[in-house]
This record gives C-alpha cells, sequence and structure tokens, in this order.
C-alpha cells in the first residue's frame, strides 16, 4: 500500500496531463457529436424523401463502422487524400462523427415520442415545420432525451481512451507508457481507473438527476 | 364563407368523404354531428388543411384550402381549432399558449399579445390560470385556454372538433357557456359535437353525416326535432335514449 502511495505522489503529475487531453477530447467530441446528431435527427423527421433516406443511410455506416477504424481513416489515410489533420483533430472529429449516430437515434426517439396533437396545435396557429420544432417539439423533447444522453456523455468519456491508438498522449497512453517504462503495471493502471471512474461520477450523479426530473412529469 | 364542393378523401382504401358540399356563412354556427367514424372530425381538419383531400374544392373567402400550398399559412391564422384533447403546450403557461400565435407566427409586438391574452383568459372566466402550466388545470379549464388560444389568432371563424368529449361531465358545462357567449357575439363555428342539447339551442344549422355523405341538414330545430331521414331518427333516438 505504501508503495502504492509512493507511485501515486510521483505518477499523477504525469497523468494529469493525460486527463486534462481527455476531457479535451471527451468535450470536443461531445459537442461535435450533438450538433451532428441534431441535424442527422431533424433530417430524419423532416419527412423529405432525399433527407430521409441521407440521414438513415449516414447513420448505418457510421454505427457499422468501429470507432478506432474511423480514427485510423482520419489519421492515417486522410493525409494521403491531401487533408493532413493532428491527431487531436482527428480524435475529435472521429469520435464526433462516430457519436452522432447514436445522437441522432436518440434525439429522433425524443422526437417521435411528443404526442401529434402537439404537432396540430402549432399548424393549427399556423406555424411551420421549423417553428414548430423549435417552440413545441424540442423543447419538450429534451426532457426525454437527457438521461440517454447523460449516459452517452459517459460512455464518450471511456471510449475517448480509444484516442491513445493515434498518439494523442489522453490518461489511457499516459498510463501505458508509465507503465512500460517502469514496470509498475497494478499501480499505475489502478491509478487510471479511479481517475476515469472519478469523472464518471459526476456524469452519473447527472444522469440520476435527469431521470428524477424526467420522471417527475 | 367556408365552401365545401364535392370534397373526397380516402385513407388507403377506405374513403372517409364521398362528396361533401357544404356552406358555412359568415357568423353562422353550425353543428356537425353524426355517428364516431362518420368523417365529422375529417372534414373539420380538411378545412384548415392538417388533412389533405382528394378531389373537389374547399374554399375559405375564396382562397383554395391546400396544405402543400404556403397560402396554408394564412389560412390557419384565419380559422382556428380547437381540439377533443386540448393539446396545450405543457410547456408553456396558459398565457403563453395564448400568446403564441400572436407572438411567433403573426409577429405581434410581446406587450400587446400580453395584454391582449390576459383578457382572453378573463373572458373564459380564468384570469387567476394566467400563469398555470396545463397539467395543473382541470380538462375543462385546459379546453377553455384553448378556446383563448384559438380567439387569440383574431380568427374569422373556429372550428371545435368534439371540444367536451374529452371531458367529465361536470366540466362540459363550463366550455358550451363559453361558446355559447362566442356564438351569441358572432363568430362563426363549425362544432362537431355530441351535444345535442348545445347543438338544438346554440346552432343555426345542423348537418347529420352519415358514412361520408351529409344525409340531412337544415335548420337545427327540424334536424334534431323532426328529423326526415330514416338514419338520422335512428342516430338521434341512440344518443337521446340509450337505454
Amino acid at each position: 500500500m505504501q508503495a502504492f502511495w509512493r507511485d501515486t505522489t510521483e505518477f499523477l503529475p504525469i497523468l494529469m496531463s493525460g486527463v486534462a487531453l481527455t476531457i479535451i477530447v471527451t468535450i470536443g467530441s461531445l459537442l461535435l457529436s450533438t450538433a451532428l446528431g441534431l441535424i442527422w435527427a431533424l433530417m430524419r423527421v423532416s419527412g423529405i424523401g432525399v433527407f430521409t433516406g441521407f440521414s438513415a443511410g449516414l447513420i448505418n455506416v457510421i454505427r457499422g463502422i468501429p470507432i478506432i477504424v474511423l480514427l485510423f481513416y482520419l489519421y492515417f489515410v486522410m493525409p494521403e487524400l491531401g487533408v493532413t489533420l493532428t491527431a487531436l483533430q482527428a480524435a475529435i472529429l472521429g469520435l464526433g462523427i462516430a457519436y452522432s449516430a447514436y445522437q441522432a437515434e436518440n434525439f429522433r426517439a425524443g422526437i417521435e415520442a411528443i404526442d401529434k396533437g402537439q404537432i396540430e396545435a402549432a399548424q393549427a396557429i399556423g406555424m411551420g415545420w421549423w417553428a414548430t420544432m423549435r417552440r413545441v417539439v424540442l423543447p419538450q423533447a429534451v426532457k426525454i432525451v437527457l438521461p440517454p444522453y447523460g449516459n452517452i456523455m459517459i460512455m464518450m468519456l471511456k471510449d475517448s481512451s480509444q484516442a491513445s491508438t493515434i498518439t494523442v498522449a489522453e490518461l489511457a497512453l499516459q498510463g501505458k507508457l508509465i507503465a512500460s517504462s517502469t514496470f509498475k503495471n497494478t499501480s499505475v493502471f489502478t491509478l487510471v481507473a479511479l481517475m476515469y471512474l472519478t469523472m464518471s461520477i459526476p456524469l452519473i450523479l447527472l444522469v440520476r438527476h435527469f431521470e428524477k426530473r424526467a420522471g417527475h412529469k | 364563407m367556408i365552401e365545401l364542393s364535392n370534397v373526397h378523401k380516402s385513407f388507403g382504401k377506405v374513403e372517409v368523404l364521398k362528396g361533401i358540399t357544404a356552406s358555412v356563412e359568415k357568423g353562422e354556427v353550425v353543428c356537425i354531428i353524426g355517428p364516431s367514424g362518420s368523417g365529422k372530425s375529417t372534414i373539420l381538419r380538411c378545412i384548415n388543411g392538417l388533412e389533405s383531400y382528394d378531389s373537389g374544392k374547399i374554399l375559405i373567402e375564396g382562397a383554395k384550402v391546400d396544405r402543400s400550398a404556403p397560402s396554408i399559412v394564412a389560412i390557419r391564422t384565419q380559422v382556428s381549432m380547437v381540439f377533443q384533447r386540448f393539446n396545450l403546450f405543457p410547456h408553456r403557461t396558459a398565457l403563453e399558449n395564448v400568446i403564441e400565435g400572436p407572438v411567433y407566427v403573426k409577429k405581434e409586438p410581446r406587450a400587446e399579445a400580453l395584454e391582449r391574452g390576459r383578457v382572453l383568459l378573463a373572458q373564459v372566466g380564468l384570469a387567476e390560470k394566467a400563469d398555470s402550466y396545463p397539467p395543473q388545470l382541470s380538462g375543462g379549464q385546459q379546453q377553455r385556454v384553448a378556446i383563448a388560444r384559438a380567439l387569440a389568432m383574431q380568427p374569422k371563424a373556429i372550428l371545435f372538433d368534439e371540444p367536451t368529449s374529452a371531458l367529465d361531465p361536470e366540466l362540459v358545462g363550463d366550455v358550451l357557456s363559453v361558446m355559447r357567449k362566442l356564438a351569441d357575439d358572432g363568430m362563426t363555428m363549425v362544432v362537431v359535437t355530441h351535444e345535442m342539447g348545445f347543438a338544438g339551442d346554440v346552432a343555426d344549422r345542423v348537418l347529420f353525416i352519415d358514412g361520408g355523405v351529409i344525409v340531412e341538414q337544415g335548420p337545427a330545430k327540424s334536424v334534431l326535432n323532426q328529423p326526415q331521414h330514416a338514419r338520422t331518427q335512428d342516430f338521434l333516438r341512440r344518443v337521446l335514449h340509450p337505454l
């Protein structure tokens, strides 16, 4: 145990720099996936054939490709096509795109859960599609969407470790580097696991809060 | 003011409207009665373009109702609708529900809309409920807010789709008396209803619809008291004397 505390004080500063990158990757890809997911979902429910088809197809393609392959593609293949991304950019873009599919399906479920009568009432006072979405459907869908959204946040936090495969020195990669140079596997990976857990706990509490609030109605 | 000529409408293979021709004059109150599934609600929903119709023509003050044309917005702001299940926006207060259309569709200044909204809520007897959310209101109160919301658009006519069918019996009266007041004030109203008492007292004309056609129509008193057609007689007997 004493050895673990000594290792902790020694490795923590290095691991903390990994934590910073983990948070940047998570927040960056969360924002990107939310924006893209909302666009896919709105296209999907637009009732316009081309948009619906495009969105449905795209979501299936994204869902069918492993995140790690998507990351490799962005980081190793895109340069050959003339688009060079930094590892961090590729990580945020890759995770953002990958998760946009799940975000879209979540948003779509929330939108479709809204009573048809709400949409008719909006139409009956002359609202167009966009105003109906913005003023009537989306504000109500948010409540339904939030609990699963919180779960997606937790999954993204953990999946940000996949960025290590394209050299982003986030928490998992920092851990691996320290472990392979010091052979203190137990201390290092226990620490890494605890740090992920520590970051997850606020999110888990947030999900619980969302669920309670959604349950009230 | 509202004219339907030979309107046909099918859902899939089922033809629900088989050539409806009718008109509603300005200031008139027309009640549509008939068995469920007869196409009553569909007529209302076609008039303000919530449903499309397959053939025939619906005109509102001479303008054709076409739900896929941009002109539908203008028609909907002139012809309001009150729904069976109220369909208030649950995330907005009663007052916010009332001003939603004026502010976000007709672009009225918010202060003006608020002022008018309060007057309308007072008119339906709910001045003190302005800041309540729909789930906090009874069905009858919600429906009266919905009527205020319809009035806020300053419509030329209001369509009522079974406005009291989802209400507990003791709450029906409040809603009907608000509607009666509107009728007395000269509002053009088309009301799909099972409230024969209301139809008899308030309506100028009654249309009896069965199987997607108008079986009988005429002044309310004569259709309800001396129905000519066997199907009308049968329907009224069932409604008025269910046992």
